[in-house]
């Protein structure tokens, strides 16, 4: 709890000092100079060790014997090549969901359970947040590496090229819309350019992040879910296939990357 | 998918090519907008299923045909209607607000709201607005610029009624022919472009 307290202190001292360049075209550097004296992510990471290993559920066991992919218990290295293909659910999972699963079947949490507060709010704390950030934390260093090998990973693959694409609705919009050119922006918010190899690798290799708008740790659930409201889409299910399709585009977009999340942003 | 399963399973053992498994990604990608999404308010599932034909033709990956993209202005210049008072202005102070606001169509917004155009996202038009985005471009000193021509005012109603009357494809919404911003709006939003009095061209 005090770790917590200190990093939602850290984080508003970081907030008010860095707003100043929040417009700047490189802010997302700026954040990374921070990151020399320690990224309030880092608390997270702790914290979602610590539910990885603690006894919870109705089955009083930890998560350690999940299998992200690499093997049960396996957490280094997992990230970077999710999503996959899982042969026990003969589906393509991405980490958030494949949490949910271990969750369900190692734990006994009903899906109700597993999911239910997927995003922190004020005063209502996430598990998942920080068990990602404690996954992912452990892909540091390491290259992106989505296999698309299995059939159902390529067809994930090509799903979520054509949602990527998929102009619809009030405003016509589409995730192309907003991230298909180089140096635009919404008001003063930077585009990535996602088809474009080296910014969509830097995007996804910082992804999740401690946004020091929201203070916590944001998944790329999180991240699309903000994208597809500002698209005029309707609401996505969390954890759902179309989110998963969506992440596997842009994973296998990053290929090569290394990986450097929890990273630290706007 | 576990047909999909099934059926490749199939044409594995029937030793077909791989090749003649062509899946209907958009099928999917259907299926998925229906099983995945949660219709909200005005923000109905149908319609990010059932695109309209000029939103199927901007959702291909590569180039679109001149025959193609004139084809989509034609149908698209169709659907512009004019004000049917001929009066194109309205009030350029009301027209920074409707420029500012963003609100409309997203799954958080309460239904019934009124919608803005938040122009300013993808728009410089005043100098006093500097939190201004840069998709489409700078406005500033638009109606300085262009003059006062019943032509320029057809143009630019069409362009804001429906952009790709003009550009096939166009990044900027179809405000006037989606129904995002009313007849009135648009007008003040003509005003704030147009208007001499407006600061867009001071
Ligand atoms: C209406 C505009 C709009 C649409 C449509 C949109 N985005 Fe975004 N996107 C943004 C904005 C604004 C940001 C935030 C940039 C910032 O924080 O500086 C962003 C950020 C992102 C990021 C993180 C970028 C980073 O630097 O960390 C990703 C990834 C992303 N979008 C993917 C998508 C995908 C996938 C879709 C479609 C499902 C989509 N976006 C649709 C506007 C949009
Ligand atoms: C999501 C981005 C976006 C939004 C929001 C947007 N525009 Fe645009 N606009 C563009 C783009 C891109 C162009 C250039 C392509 C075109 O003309 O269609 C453009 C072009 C224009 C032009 C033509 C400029 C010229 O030189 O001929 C006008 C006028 C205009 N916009 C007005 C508006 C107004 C008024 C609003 C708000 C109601 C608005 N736009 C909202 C993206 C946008």
């Amino acid at each position: 709890m005090r770790l917590i307290g200190q990093a939602i202190l850290l984080a508003l001292t970081m907030q008010l000092t860095v707003s100043a360049f929040a417009d700047d075209a490189e802010d997302n550097d700026i954040y990374a100079e921070f990151l020399e004296d320690g990224n309030p992510a880092e608390f997270s990471e702790i914290n979602g060790e610590e539910l990885w290993k603690t006894k919870a559920g109705p089955n009083n066991v930890s998560l350690e014997q999940c299998d992200l992919g690499k093997g049960p218990g396996v957490v280094e290295g997992a990230y970077v090549e999710l999503p996959r293909y899982f042969s026990d659910v003969n589906k393509v999972m991405d980490l958030e969901q494949r949490l949910i699963h271990c969750r369900m079947t190692l734990q006994g949490l009903t899906q109700e359970e597993a999911t239910k507060q997927p995003f922190s709010k004020p005063g209502k704390a996430s598990d998942i947040e920080p068990l990602v950030a404690y996954i992912t934390a452990a892909s540091k260093g390491m290259k992106m590496a989505v296999k698309l090998e299995h059939p159902m990973e390529k067809e994930a693959y090509e799903i979520g090229k054509k949602l990527f694409f998929h102009r619809a609705g009030s405003h016509d919009f589409g995730c192309v819309t907003c991230h298909s050119a180089d140096n635009k922006r919404i008001r003063l918010q930077n585009l990535p350019n996602l088809l474009d190899k080296k910014q969509a690798q830097k995007v996804y290799a910082t992804w999740p992040a401690y946004r020091l708008s929201q203070g916590e740790v944001r998944s790329m659930q999180h991240r699309l879910r903000s994208c597809i409201r500002q698209q005029r889409f309707p609401n996505p299910k969390y954890a759902s296939d179309a989110i998963t399709a969506l992440t596997m585009y842009l994973a296998k977009s990053a290929d090569g990357a290394v990986y450097a999340a929890p990273a630290i942003k706007r | 998918m576990k047909k999909l399963m099934v059926l490749i399973a199939t044409i594995a053992a029937a030793g077909c090519s791989s090749s003649t498994v062509e899946k209907d990604y958009d099928a999917e990608v259907v299926r998925l907008i229906n099983s995945d999404f949660k219709s909200k308010g005005s923000v109905q599932i149908e319609k990010f299923v059932q695109q309209d034909e000029v939103q199927k033709l901007c959702s291909q990956d590569g180039e679109l045909s001149q025959d193609a993209l004139a084809s989509i202005r034609d149908s698209q210049m169709k659907t512009v209607k004019y004000p049917a008072d001929d009066q194109y202005l309205g009030d350029w102070e009301k027209g920074i607000k409707i420029a500012n606001n963003g609100k409309g169509g997203q799954f958080s917004d309460k239904p019934g709201s009124v919608s803005g155009g938040n122009c300013f996202g993808c728009h410089q038009i005043t100098k006093e607005e500097v939190a201004f985005g840069t998709m489409g471009p700078s406005l500033y000193q638009y109606g300085k610029l262009r003059g006062n021509s019943k032509e320029i005012y057809q143009y630019t109603w069409a362009k804001i009624y429906n952009a790709q009357a003009s550009i096939a494809c166009s990044n900027m919404p179809r405000f006037g022919h989606a129904g995002i911003l009313t007849e009135e709006q648009i007008k003040d939003l003509m005003a704030l472009l147009l208007d001499p009095e407006s600061p867009t061209n001071k």
